[in-house]
């Protein structure tokens, strides 16, 4: 595990996060086992997956739901719940 | 006595201290910018008394008069995480409901400074010495020196807040003394001077502070097992580099107060055949014995570990080479069946020496059992009988338990 990640001698002590906004860094959708996928054609952009999304995965562009990102999405499922014309499928990885 | 060094002392400037009024009086003037403790006996004199300080404004320090000693440990780990020096104090159970927080401190890296006053784990309930408490965190990543009476306790205090503060170092320290033997007990105490105290510390600046806006920091996020072996690396190298920094302030501690601090304190080593190890208070008791006993002729010394994390290894093995017969002395029970932790870690430090004495361990003074001259002479009797057979009767003994 690892392997390319710095050494303890490069780190700050103490597991220390020596500044902010970090979490960009951290990929967390690899946690994921299943990922929503919009059906565009019936998509309505009332935004509630935007709203409700609580990793901030679902991008808008123009006002409209444009795509999910992959790279924070865990796959909660929560977007594909509370999408009221049911246009968000969780499919397995 | 002799008439000069009872000149000496006279000229001392010694106040009629308990133990655990000394570490008061070293917090006083320390003056940690927060203290943050739970009272609990024997220590309970010391939050006692700096209480009354913080209340008769005679220091500056946030007290935070917490509702556990969970909640003290958490306290200091904020506090000493923002960048103010923080203290501590605790005995026995209270450290034992610090636990969690003990090893988040040490490995957050935060140069908390607590005396501890030694007392029995429960149970059945005890509220006298022992070492099981203190013992029971030798591997929770606190940097550990024990103190023979009030003045070296005194005096660990002060030295605890460099040592703990270096750069090299940053851990957590341990300021251990025996409960009520020394923490209840009377001495007259030479305190520095204020300043002379203020000027040795200096100030604490934290290169991160959890407060700094400007700056934002995260302190204790989640680890993983991506890098927190690597966090563990690190503190085993912070302990290393301890062994080696610590003698460096020891140095400067002497010549500013004119002691002579060590790692390890020997007496009467140099020429001794036998000697007898022991923490904290008992070398005391010990150093008298060892002077009876030459009085008879008999070669037998003491080494008193001041340091017992980081474990001075090379000093201790070092002490020991010359002699036949070592008998190494725990106040506290491991429980592994192989003896005490003083035992097993000395003994397992001598298994690189090409020249090592035969070893043998006296558990001793669980619960506060007092021990005395006579049963250290016994000690030093096993030893003759040890260098003279060079066979081992009993390799584990139990000193004054009742058969």
């Amino acid at each position: 595990m690892a392997g390319k990640e710095k050494g303890w001698k490069e780190i700050p002590i103490g597991g220390l996060i020596d500044r902010g906004g970090t979490a960009r860094e951290y990929k967390t959708g690899s946690w994921r086992t299943f990922k929503p996928v919009v059906d565009k054609t019936k998509c309505i952009n009332c935004l509630q997956c935007w709203i409700y999304c609580p990793d901030s995965s679902v991008i808008v562009k123009d006002g409209k739901m444009a795509e999910f990102d992959y790279d924070y999405c865990k796959g909660c499922g929560i977007c594909a719940s509370i999408c009221p014309v049911k246009c968000i499928k969780m499919e397995k990885e | 006595m002799k008439v000069q060094e009872k000149e000496k002392m006279a000229k001392k400037n010694l106040t009629a201290l308990t133990g655990d009024q000394a570490i008061t009086e070293a917090m006083r003037q320390i003056e940690p910018d927060v203290v943050a403790a739970y009272p609990i006996t024997p220590q309970t004199e010391i939050v006692m008394g700096f209480s009354q300080l913080v209340a008769d404004g005679k220091v500056k320090t946030e007290m935070i008069p917490v509702e556990s000693e969970h909640s003290a440990m958490s306290a200091c780990v904020g506090s000493s995480a923002s960048g103010a020096r923080t203290m501590t104090a605790t005995s026995a159970n209270g450290l034992a409901l610090m636990w969690e927080v003990v090893y988040i401190a040490a490995s957050l890296r935060l140069p908390i400074v607590m005396p501890v006053v030694n007392r029995a784990l429960s149970g059945p309930i005890n509220i006298h010495c022992d070492h099981s408490d203190t013992m029971g965190a030798r591997d929770s990543g606190w940097i550990q020196v024990y103190s023979e009476n009030g003045q070296e306790a005194y005096e660990n205090a002060i030295v605890a807040v460099r040592i703990a503060e270096h750069k090299n170092i940053m851990l957590p320290v341990m300021v251990c003394q025996d409960g009520f033997i020394t923490s209840h007990a009377v001495e007259g105490i030479d305190l520095f001077p204020d300043d002379k105290v203020k000027q040795f510390i200096g100030e604490y600046k934290r290169e991160h502070s959890l407060l700094d806006v400007e700056n934002p920091v995260t302190y204790g996020p989640l680890d993983l097992q991506d890098f927190y072996f690597e966090h563990k690396r690190q503190q085993v190298e912070a302990m290393g580099n301890a062994l080696n920094t610590i003698p460096e302030i020891l140095d400067e501690f002497n010549k500013t107060f004119g002691r002579s601090h060590d790692l390890v304190e020997g007496y009467r080593l140099d020429d001794a055949e036998t000697a007898i190890v022991v923490l904290s208070s008992t070398a005391g008791t010990t150093r008298v014995v060892v002077d009876e006993l030459r009085k008879e002729g008999m070669k037998v010394g003491l080494l008193k570990p001041r340091f017992f994390r980081p474990f001075p290894k090379e000093r201790i093995m070092k002490s020991l080479s010359n002699l036949k017969a070592v008998a190494i002395l725990d106040r506290s029970e491991s429980f592994s069946t192989l003896g005490g932790p003083l035992f097993n870690e000395i003994k397992s430090a001598l298994y690189e020496s090409d020249r090592r004495p035969l070893a043998v361990n006296y558990v001793f003074g669980l619960g506060g059992r007092d021990i005395f001259p006579a049963d250290i002479k016994k000690v030093y009797k096993e030893l003759e009988e040890i260098k003279k057979t060079r066979k081992i009767r009993s390799l584990i003994s139990y000193l004054g338990v009742r058969e």
